[in-house]
């Protein structure tokens, strides 16, 4: 904006960039060392005579390194001006290593005798690798697309890719669509191959929901899982302590979401960019140690069991086939399955009211403002968008829609614990997001089929599948940085609507 | 500073902006006349910059009044613009265009045209909720925001990129869109900052026909519209400005009609001062630093 607007991006300092980064870096490592040193360095633990104070320096010391060639290099490598990549990258590793340690930190110990690396700590020591190799892809991701440049010519390469899956995505979208709704009465299909769907579509619908928060209004949320735990408690508490219908609580399930969406908005929503990431991932913590530990409503650890399960239109799916219950009224014989196919079609119809609304919402003013907001926060502003409410309402919906999906978790598992509300799960949720595409609904739906399908499908790697997954993750994202669907359609046109390649699109600051 | 209130539309009184030791504006003041252009103009770091944000609502000033005198708004009374929160602003009737361009560029220009009617169209949806259930009201809202978009896009010369994503315009038609798109607000005072950098002398006649049918009304508003015109290129300025307003570190230097200012011994002497340390003039600068460079050093942070 400022008077010297030419050399708005200023050179970077050419004289002695190594001596200028090592003293940054210096200066990161010693806020790190302030930081990790109380946090990190010192840890209580129940000894012979009561707590014992243990000191983990070399841990500290750990840390300190990471986060000094961490700085090092992304601060080296901008003076060089490599290509956006290195910088990513400079940034994505340490930020996945400091995730990685942080887990390892709050995992309890090992038993006595065994390291990571002998036989009893092979699976952490996998799983730990696992969650770098995926954090590092989403970070990288994350942060190389936005550091590419707005306006670039796109590559003809992947100009062709989106081409041609735009033309298949014609066909493919009412394809699976199709696929799904048939999917119970195909004759090979079993329990298993339902209880997998009724997953995916779970994650399908979470991704739909984040997808407004992240795709669409651009603001990064690493705490989603929130609204998913906030969701699936109220729902179990409703039901079994008022014990009203599934019909009634879900809404108020969703309600009670989007009012925690609206809760956490406040005050968060003036922060932008990797400041709002950090504080939803908090909060999804908070959330989830709230509930562990405010026994009395939650159970704790405990959880909540004997959630009632949902019926149809008053008609129970009990096992023995009672007067009132569903295989009795429509005459036939009692089945497990027909529960299952119950909650298949439940959990589809959820999924796809999130995109009808979704695709709804973006062709009228809000959704184009969330766009708008992606874009540009500042000229949405000059143009008289109360960017705050705005922010809000994506949050707020975004946080039903996960509101929804947890009282159906609830339901259908008939017991729920905060061990299912982890980050884990927000990773994967934002995982399949960046992986299909920021802002694209049938590449959301890709990403969760592909995600969790091949989850299963890899099952007999065991803990290896987490390794092969987080590669495939990788490769995926360094060949296609803005995931599989790239592009943007235009929400209304003069003439033909033509798509928009992903390069012009904003993937927004927050 | 007498300013009859029935003719000034914007009157800036004694404005002072300071950014921690700077004094980047130091009680300027001036008055924009009803459906005139009026410039500002002076050389790089006076301060123009800054006393827009302050009009727009981007700056909180520090001291001294901004007052919009219209009528129509508020029932007479002016409206102090320096206490509405920024996204009021538009809706007293101020709408702005940035140095550095700030286009949707992921959205196409209908799209641009479109969100800049967000606040209208929203109240035509009932806040989103009977535009979700489909309500007919909705759509009819719609089809009219998209004659005047299109209508702002026959004026600019931009009807036949309607569908082309902002960031694919070529750099003088970004320029265009921007000013159409502050126009489909419907302000009564449209502020430009810089809108002929990067421009070519072609580009440029046509942006001062375009800013001329702006103020006289011909343009699609019907209204007249009142201009407050941010501008390095001289030929432009001289040419349809009805009156300039001259800052220099932060201080009004001069203020008169375009012949007087231009024979003002102390603008000569602003500007030859500037002559040997600004070889880079902010017109070619402006253009290799169009689109990205602009996002970084917003007015985001504002004091
Ligand atoms: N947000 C800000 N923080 C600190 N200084 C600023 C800010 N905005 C502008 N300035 C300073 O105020 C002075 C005037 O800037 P500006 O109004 O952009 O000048 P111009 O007349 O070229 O538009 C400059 O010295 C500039 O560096
Ligand atoms: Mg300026």
């Amino acid at each position: 904006m400022s008077a010297p607007a030419g050399v708005a991006e200023a050179p970077p300092r050419a004289a002695a960039p190594v001596a200028g980064a090592l003293r940054e870096a210096g200066l990161a490592a010693l806020v790190a060392l302030g930081l990790f040193g109380p946090m990190v360095g010192l840890r209580t633990e129940p000894g012979a005579g009561g707590l014992m104070l243990v000191q983990r320096w070399p841990t500290v010391a750990l840390l300190c390194a990471m986060v000094f060639v961490g700085r090092f290099g992304l601060v080296w490598a901008r003076s060089h001006r490599f290509p956006a990549f290195l910088p990513a990258l400079a940034r994505a590793v340490p930020l996945a290593l400091a995730l990685a340690l942080l887990f390892a930190l709050m995992l309890p110990p090992l038993p006595t005798g065994e390291t990571l690396l002998s036989a009893g700590g092979h699976d952490r020591a996998l799983a730990l690798l696992a969650l770098f190799v995926v954090a590092g892809g989403v970070f990288l991701a994350l942060g190389w697309g936005r550091a590419a440049p707005a306006v670039a010519v796109a590559s003809t390469r992947s100009g062709r890719w989106e081409g041609s899956l735009r033309r298949f995505g014609r066909v493919l979208g009412p394809l699976l669509l199709a696929l799904a709704l048939l999917l119970p009465a195909l004759p090979w299909v079993g329990r298993y191959t339902l209880d997998l769907g009724i997953l995916v579509l779970t994650y399908v619908m979470l991704g739909w929901g984040l997808n407004i928060v992240v795709g669409l209004a651009g603001l990064l949320d690493l705490g989603y899982v929130a609204f998913y735990a906030v969701g699936a408690y109220s729902y179990a508490l409703l039901s079994t302590s008022l014990g009203w219908s599934f019909w009634l609580c879900l809404p108020l399930a969703g309600i009670m979401a989007a009012f925690a969406g609206i809760l956490l908005g406040f005050p968060v929503l003036r922060l932008r960019g990797d400041y709002l990431a950090i504080v939803t991932l908090g909060f999804g913590e908070i959330i989830r140690i709230v509930l562990l530990n405010w026994v009395s409503l939650t159970g704790g650890p405990n959880g909540i069991g004997g959630i009632p399960r949902p019926s149809f239109f008053g008609l129970s799916f009990s096992a023995g086939g009672g007067p009132g219950s569903f295989a009795d009224f429509f005459g036939l014989e009692p089945s497990p399955t027909h529960r299952v196919v119950f909650l298949y079609y439940l959990i589809l119809a959820l999924a796809l009211l999130t995109n009808w609304v979704t695709i709804r919402l973006r062709r009228q003013p809000l959704g184009r403002a969330w766009e708008a907001l992606r874009e540009d926060e500042i000229a949405c502003r000059a143009l008289g968008i109360n960017v705050t409410t705005t922010k809000l309402t994506a949050f707020a919906l975004g946080a039903m829609f996960g509101g929804f999906a947890g009282a159906f978790f609830a339901t259908r598992q008939a017991f729920i614990s905060p061990e299912s509300f982890t980050f884990l799960e927000s990773a994967i949720v934002l995982a399949i997001v960046v992986l299909g595409g920021l802002g694209s609904q049938i590449g959301v739906a890709i990403a969760a089929v592909v995600m969790i399908g091949g989850f299963e499908v890899f099952r007999d790697l065991a803990e290896w599948r987490m390794l092969v997954f987080g590669g495939a993750m990788v490769l995926i994202m360094v060949l296609r940085p803005r995931g599989i669907v790239a592009s943007r359609t235009p929400t209304v046109a003069l003439g033909k609507r033509r798509a928009i390649s992903g390069e012009l699109v904003g993937e927004g600051h927050g | 500073m007498s300013g009859v209130a029935g003719t000034d539309i914007l009157r800036v009184e004694d404005l002072s902006m300071r950014f921690g030791g700077l004094l980047a504006v130091a009680g300027v003041s001036f008055e924009a006349a009803r459906g005139a252009i009026t410039s500002l103009i002076g050389p790089n770091g006076a301060g123009k910059t800054t006393v827009f944000n302050c009009v727009t609502g981007f700056y909180r000033p520090t001291g001294g009044a901004v007052l919009l005198q219209a009528p129509e708004v508020a029932g007479g009374a002016p409206v102090a613009l320096h206490r509405l929160a920024g996204h009021r602003i538009v809706r007293a009737g101020v709408a702005r265009t940035f140095q550095n361009i700030r286009l949707f560029s992921g959205m196409t220009a209908l799209e641009n045209l479109l969100v800049a009617q967000h606040n209208a169209l929203m109240a035509a949806t009932g806040w989103g909720i009977g535009a979700v259930l489909g309500l007919v009201r909705y759509p009819r809202a719609e089809a009219a925001a998209i004659d005047r978009a299109r209508a702002w896009l026959a004026a600019t010369n931009l009807l036949e990129r309607a569908d082309d994503p902002a960031g694919a315009l070529p750099y003088g038609a970004q320029r265009r869109l921007e000013i159409a798109r502050a126009m489909c607000t419907d302000p009564l005072l449209l502020c430009l900052d810089e809108p002929a950098a990067g421009l070519n002398p072609r580009e440029s006649d046509q942006l001062a026909a375009l800013l001329l049918r702006i103020r006289s009304g011909e343009a699609p508003n019907g209204a007249p519209c009142s201009i407050l015109l941010i501008e390095h290129d001289m030929g432009v300025v001289m040419r349809i400005s009805d009156r300039v307003v001259v800052l220099d570190h932060g201080r009004k230097i001069a203020d008169g009609t375009p012949a007087a200012v231009r024979a003002d011994p102390k603008v000569i002497a602003a500007y030859l001062g500037e002559e040997e340390a600004d070889e880079d003039a902010p017109a070619e600068a402006g253009v290799a630093g169009s689109g990205v460079a602009g996002a970084a050093s917003g007015p985001g942070g504002t004091a």
